[in-house]
């Protein structure tokens, strides 16, 4: 086993425990703790798959501005919640079901799909996937129309959010 | 060599617990959070994609940074909801919004 499969799969370990928790926490300011980790994990997959960017993207807004938000919203909405009770509803065993019969199907279907062989293309010295990344977004020739669609999203997502949040 | 099923199956198992969050918390935000999980899996798979597919093409990665704008919208309307909803009617338990509910 070569080291970079050991760090994968300390990665991919500590990712799936911290999500396991973020879902099976009664302490909700714990389980958005155990999202930071989580999310974490993830830049440290993208790291491992060559996307720095998207790592540095990860670390900054998902948990600098989406885990922190969610901290503020559980402070804000904490006295309805106490951390005894049972936090899951009555189907939670069917939830629990159908997400292990779909993990269970897809990884029947992956390991029949020959993603197995795919092999890893070498990364070129002088290649740039961030420079390339960043003039395709902006290139009309490629992905301009989706970014600024994403773009004019969170201006219209962001003046929505300050709307329905409004005190009357 | 870490091979491009191994990111598959952890990114299925990621959006699965996701999955599992979404459909079993009560509290609102909680399912926000199961949410976040699961664009997050989505993301593991598109950047894995692009890694073992043709370098060149970038649209894994085009993608996932526009996952990255939906993901923050989804949940800043979703906790102005949360927050809207718990001043109006002082709960956050999702089977407690049942006003709409046939």
């Amino acid at each position: 086993m070569s080291g970079l499969e050991i760090i994968f799969l300390i990665v991919a370990g500590v990712t799936l425990l911290a999500s396991l928790f973020v879902v099976t926490t009664p302490n909700l300011v714990h389980a958005a703790l155990w999202l930071i980790l989580a999310l974490f994990g993830v830049a440290a997959a993208f790291v491992l798959l060559n996307a720095a960017f998207l790592a540095v993207v990860q670390v900054l807004v998902y948990i600098g501005a989406i885990a922190v938000l969610m901290i503020f919203a559980i402070m804000l909405t904490r006295r309805v919640m106490k951390d005894s009770g049972p936090q899951t509803n009555a189907n939670w065993v069917w939830a629990a079901l159908l997400g292990l019969l779909l993990f269970a199907g897809l990884t029947f279907v992956l390991i029949n799909s020959g993603a197995e062989q795919a092999s890893l293309p070498a990364l070129a010295l002088d290649a740039d996937p961030i420079a390339q990344l960043g003039q395709e977004l902006v290139s009309p020739n490629a992905y301009v129309i989706p970014f600024e669609l994403a773009s004019v999203l969170l201006l219209a997502a962001m003046i929505g959010a300050i709307v329905v949040a409004w005190k009357k | 060599m870490v091979s491009l099923s191994w990111y598959l199956i952890f990114a299925a198992a990621l959006f699965s617990i996701g999955l599992y969050g979404v459909l079993a918390r009560k509290n609102a935000i909680a399912i926000l959070m199961g949410i976040e999980l699961m664009l997050n899996a989505v993301n593991i798979n598109l950047v894995a994609f692009w890694r073992y597919g043709d370098l060149a093409n970038i649209a894994g990665q085009a993608f996932a940074v526009i996952v990255f704008a939906v993901a923050a919208a989804e949940v800043a309307v979703g906790l102005a909801l949360v927050i809207s909803l718990y001043r109006r009617r002082n709960t956050v338990a999702a089977d407690e919004i049942n006003l709409m509910k046939w």
